[in-house]
């Protein structure tokens, strides 16, 4: 099935195009950034979104450019759905001093404030109660935005998650918490490492909406993130919402994936986002397939120039060491 | 010249005016914390702050110190001000990573976009009887973070005016409440003013020994330097005021003019922020300047026990600091 839901009023064919272009771009970027792993040309650690594309697109493309958003270790894709400048990106990974953290952050810290993505976060949980701030600043300010805060299946057994949706609830804030539940936080299968079959009951604990969607179904995300986000910038307090979903590569680059099976990374393939999204798109009679192919090749073409943008970027001077630590 | 009209009031209601002032003036600065309400908080601080400025700007929170941490964080990272009352500052374990991982570092880390300009004022220190986990002076781990800003005042009128410094800050501080100094009286101008974050004051001038002494210590040094008075040794007094940024130069001076240093806090010696003092001075130019070694007195490495006896034996009272400056000078 394509979708359990009907295409999106709100949203302009033109837009849902260039959500199909975004996702091969999420897709092909972390594709990127794996086999640079594999051949030691970056350092560090990175933590891949492929096969989570449509959480990220699907959940920021329904958003207002005022909106905001947090994002996780795993946040390429968030960025990029939030108009991440993909050079800049790339470049950050090199270690560059034209990346978004000027070399000094890498993967798990890119943020664009000025886009309104508060940035990815370290720290399992940690930036849940960060998007409880943001949102409290658009009621206090009266800026009418909505904080949009991504975690994962494992951040739910965080303290800060509870006490976060719990503060949020209470004071009504314009922030929808997304969980992408992709099955393991790290190793740990979320069957084993919580009671109950879905994150989102736990919404219930707060007096919040709590709904559960296929998070590789553009369609269906669209349509439950926009409902949310428009009630919550009304007024109306926080939801939860919880995207199904898997990750196709490992936690990170130490990953031997010994806690899952091929069959299941197989099944799981066949529920591929973007194909879906490209099935149904062409289906409606918004995409032909060239056109399908044309922006997926450009798509291609963005990433591999941005990997040349990154390889001709200079290293950071030794003199900005210690640059920014303090405002 | 216009005269500056003062009048005596406690360090408490100093802090109060302080962030009553600024409130006055500017709309993004607004406070969150537990109990901060109708109740005051829990030492009354805020007493009278939400009838003034109603429950927006006066934020009563849940008991949850990792979510008001990073709420205040994220408010900050967006445009506002916040002051963040965390009710004994022992919670600082509670709210660690949301000040450690996240306020310290979202700039540095973010290449210099963004700024996180809160402050989080916080009642420190043993003597009331409130035992382990309601007691301690954990502000060397603090200093220990770059990105972070640490302020301790001694008094009323340094209270009020790096307050004021903070809030103007753009970064985050730290600024910790001593609470045995809340109900303690000085001169204090009723108009808002600044103390520069960084600016260390010589609460006593001397020629004969240097004691550099933080919070209650100062007026602990203070009596002790009465005392050594009789006896003809002549102390000096440094209060740093905050220990990040640390006024390097006017310890540095000091310990150049009298050739001995002694440097007293009520958190435990081991790791303290003395040996950090000790050790700046060791590595300065004022090292060829000592004429006795560098003493350091501090809280024994103990939990604060809660009979009132034990209590006091933890932490340097004014009779080991007489004997610690007996023994310096002495020293040959």
């Amino acid at each position: 099935m394509l979708s359990t839901m009907k295409l999106p009023s709100h949203i302009t064919e033109k837009k849902l195009k260039s959500l199909y272009k975004e996702m091969w771009l999420i897709r092909y970027f972390d594709e990127k950034v794996d086999q640079f792993f594999a051949k030691g040309m970056i350092h560090g650690t990175t933590h891949l979104c492929v096969g989570q594309e449509a959480s990220a697109s699907g959940s920021v493309g329904v958003l207002q450019a005022k909106d905001k958003i947090i994002s996780t270790h795993r946040g390429h894709g968030h960025c990029i759905a939030k108009e991440g400048d993909v050079n800049k990106m790339m470049a950050e990974l090199f270690g560059r001093v034209t990346g978004y953290c000027k070399g000094k952050g890498g993967s798990m810290h890119i943020a664009d404030v000025e886009k309104g993505n508060l940035g990815a976060n370290g720290i399992v949980g940690g930036g849940i109660p960060l998007a409880v701030g943001a949102a409290l600043t658009s009621k206090m300010k009266n800026q009418g935005y909505v904080v949009l805060c991504f975690f994962g299946d494992g951040a739910s057994n965080e303290g800060s998650f509870h006490e976060a949706l719990n503060l949020a609830a209470i004071w009504d804030l314009p922030v929808v918490f997304i969980c992408e539940n992709n099955q393991y936080g790290m190793s740990g299968p979320v069957k084993e490492m919580t009671r109950i079959e879905n994150i989102a009951e736990r919404a219930n604990a707060y007096g919040i909406p709590g709904k559960v969607v296929d998070g590789n179904d553009m369609i269906e995300i669209m349509n439950t993130v926009h409902e949310a986000v428009e009630k919550a910038r009304e007024g109306n307090g926080p939801a939860l919402i919880e995207m199904k979903t898997y990750r196709w590569k490992g936690h990170s680059k130490s990953d031997a994936k010994k806690y899952r099976t091929r069959e299941e990374e197989i099944e799981w393939r066949k529920k591929d986002g973007i194909k879906r999204f490209k099935d149904l798109l062409i289906e409606e009679k918004i995409l032909s397939e060239d056109e399908a192919n044309k922006l997926q090749e450009e798509a291609k073409k963005e990433i591999e120039e941005a990997v040349k943008f990154a390889e001709n970027s200079p290293e950071p001077p030794l003199e900005s060491l210690l640059e920014d630590v303090y405002a | 010249m216009t005269e500056i009209k003062t009048r005596e009031i406690t360090f408490l209601e100093a802090v109060r005016e302080a962030m009553s002032q600024e409130m006055r003036q500017n709309e993004d600065v607004f406070i969150l914390g537990e109990d901060i309400g109708v109740y005051g908080g829990a030492f009354g601080v805020t007493r009278g702050m939400i009838e003034e400025f109603g429950p927006e700007r006066v934020r009563n929170t849940p008991i949850s110190e990792a979510a008001i941490a990073g709420g205040a964080v994220g408010a900050a990272l967006t445009g506002m001000r916040p002051i963040l009352e965390l009710q004994f500052s022992d919670f600082i374990t509670i709210a660690m990573d949301q000040l450690v991982n996240q306020a310290a570092k979202t700039r540095y880390m973010f290449g210099g976009k963004g700024k996180v300009p809160m402050v989080v004022r916080t009642p420190a220190g043993s003597g009331t009887g409130a035992a382990a986990q309601h007691s301690q002076s954990l502000e060397a781990w603090m200093a220990h973070i770059p990105g972070l800003k640490v302020v301790q005042p001694s008094n009323a009128y340094d209270a009020k005016g790096l307050l004021k410094a903070a809030m103007d800050d753009d970064n985050p501080v730290i600024f910790y409440e001593h609470k045995l100094l809340y109900r303690t009286q000085c001169d204090v101008p009723e108009e808002q003013y600044s103390i520069p974050l960084g600016k260390a004051d010589i609460k006593r001038e001397g020629k004969d020994v240097t004691i550099v002494a933080t919070a209650i210590m100062v007026h602990k040094a203070l009596e002790a330097a009465t005392e050594l008075e009789k006896e003809g040794i002549d102390v000096e007094i440094i209060d740093p005021r905050t220990i990040v940024p640390l006024d390097e130069e006017a310890i540095i001076e000091s310990v150049k003019k009298t050739g001995r240093l002694i440097v007293v806090h009520e958190a435990v010696k081991r790791g303290g922020f003395g040996g950090e003092i000790a050790s700046m001075i060791a590595e300065s130019e004022a090292f060829d300047y000592l004429d006795s070694p560098i003493k350091r007195l501090g809280g024994l490495a103990v939990p604060i026990p809660y009979n009132p006896t034990l209590e006091k034996a933890v932490i340097p009272q004014v009779p080991d600091i007489i004997e610690a400056v007996k023994e310096t000078v002495r020293f040959k």
